[in-house]
């Protein structure tokens, strides 16, 4: 069977891969120590030694379209294309190319619609920052094979917050069930507090420091019944109009499981919004 | 009353480098060859299946004629479309992060709950 290595739960800022490889007047103040704390958490999925990628992430209008959209859905691909135009054009973002994990896609696919999971897929997915980004932190050399998942944070109607939960958990035990000997790793990237195209963009934290501080607590310390307590999709209107994008935290809060606490917990308090980076050893640490 | 219209033309202005420019300069002549050829066509079909029924009402046509994102925010537009395509168009004219600032500024006198966005 294949083992659960590492869970990774971390924001997805497009700025970091500007930022990091700015010189010069070109590079902000905070980049020294925001590339600091990325190569310190690049370490715990380094540490883990996967040998395969499941990546959770949303596409941010490029490739799916109010015309057909999904809310959950498995790329099944032997290869991705990865950036897409308007991500080169705004955040200096490079094109990529990454290598698909296509049997566990097929696996996750068929034993997810077995388990209550009605997935749509995409055998031609060109994948956007959601997932480029914590490759561009978390895997620089690119070197692993992928599962890209996507879920609907976007474009409402959106799936409840409970079941984005339901799915980490159904994903955990599908890996978990997967019988090849492969060393696999989740790693999904979600947003704490946001606003983008709103009154509260771009100030100099993000738009609800209070929220951030109690996403933090709930993610760090697996407290999966707190967080569903509290978050409902109307309440995530509150701390920002695209706050919605927490619901990705939360179903990697499913994969970790209820009561996880992290093995590793960072943030870093920058303009426009509070990044934060969380990973769990399953087994107890990284061996 | 279309937003799904309103981000149909946010999306497919947003993804292509030359409509982007042509909407920058142009805006009226943009949004109304756009509504005439444009906007029923289904996506990756040709045009003989294009949709027969979609079309923008007045303000819906001044506000992207006038390059109004306040007014497409009070309409319901996809902020994250509205946002990314006028940062396009306008974040060259501006300072660093200028535009974004002087964007969110603009949006100041809205109070929550802000107008809805589902389509």
């Amino acid at each position: 069977m294949a083992e659960l290595v590492a869970v990774i739960a971390s924001t997805h800022h497009p700025f970091y891969y500007r930022a990091s490889t700015a010189t010069g007047e070109d590079r902000p103040p905070f980049a020294d120590e925001w590339v600091r704390k990325i190569e310190a958490f690049r370490e715990t999925l380094t540490k883990a030694r996967p040998d395969v990628l499941v990546m959770v992430g949303s596409d941010h209008f490029h490739q799916f379209w109010l015309d057909n959209m999904p809310q959950f859905l498995v790329g099944k691909a032997p290869f991705y294309d990865a950036n897409w135009y308007n991500e080169e054009r705004e955040f200096g973002l490079p094109k990529m190319f990454l290598k698909g994990q296509e049997d566990l896609s097929a696996y996750v696919l068929r034993e997810g619609l077995d388990a209550g999971f009605d997935l749509a897929f995409s055998n031609e997915l060109r994948i956007d920052h959601s997932i480029t980004c914590p490759i561009i932190t978390l895997r620089p050399q690119n070197d692993l094979p992928i599962v890209p998942i996507y879920t609907n944070i976007f474009a409402p109607p959106l799936p409840q917050p409970k079941r984005f939960v339901q799915l980490g958990q159904t994903i955990r035990q599908l890996i978990e069930s997967w019988p090849r000997a492969q060393r696999v790793a989740v790693i999904g990237t979600g947003h704490l507090s946001l606003e983008l195209g709103g009154p509260r963009q771009f100030g100099p934290h993000g738009p609800d420091p209070e929220f951030d501080r109690k996403a933090v607590d709930w993610i760090a310390g697996g407290d999966l019944e707190k967080c569903l307590g509290e978050v409902t999709l109307e309440s995530l209107h509150l701390p920002g109009n695209a706050t919605h994008g927490f619901m990705d935290f939360m179903l990697m809060m499913g994969v970790a499981g209820e009561g996880q606490k992290a093995d590793y917990t960072d943030t870093y308090d920058l303009f426009h919004t509070m990044e934060a980076y969380f990973t769990w050893y399953p087994g107890g640490g990284a061996r | 009353m279309s937003k799904y219209l309103l981000n149909k033309f946010l999306f497919t202005v947003d993804r292509d480098p030359d409509l982007v420019e042509r909407y920058r300069e142009d805006p009226v002549g943009t949004v109304s060859w756009w509504e005439a050829g444009e906007a029923n066509r289904i996506l990756g079909s040709h045009g003989g299946e294009s949709s027969t029924w979609l079309r923008f009402d007045d303000t819906e046509r001044a506000a992207l004629s006038t390059h109004d994102y306040p007014k497409l925010f009070e309409l319901g537009a996809h902020p994250f479309l509205t946002l990314t395509l006028f940062i396009a168009l306008f974040e060259r004219d501006h300072e660093p992060m200028g535009f974004q600032t002087e964007y969110a500024r603009r949006l100041a006198h809205f109070t929550l709950p802000y107008p809805d966005i589902a389509t």
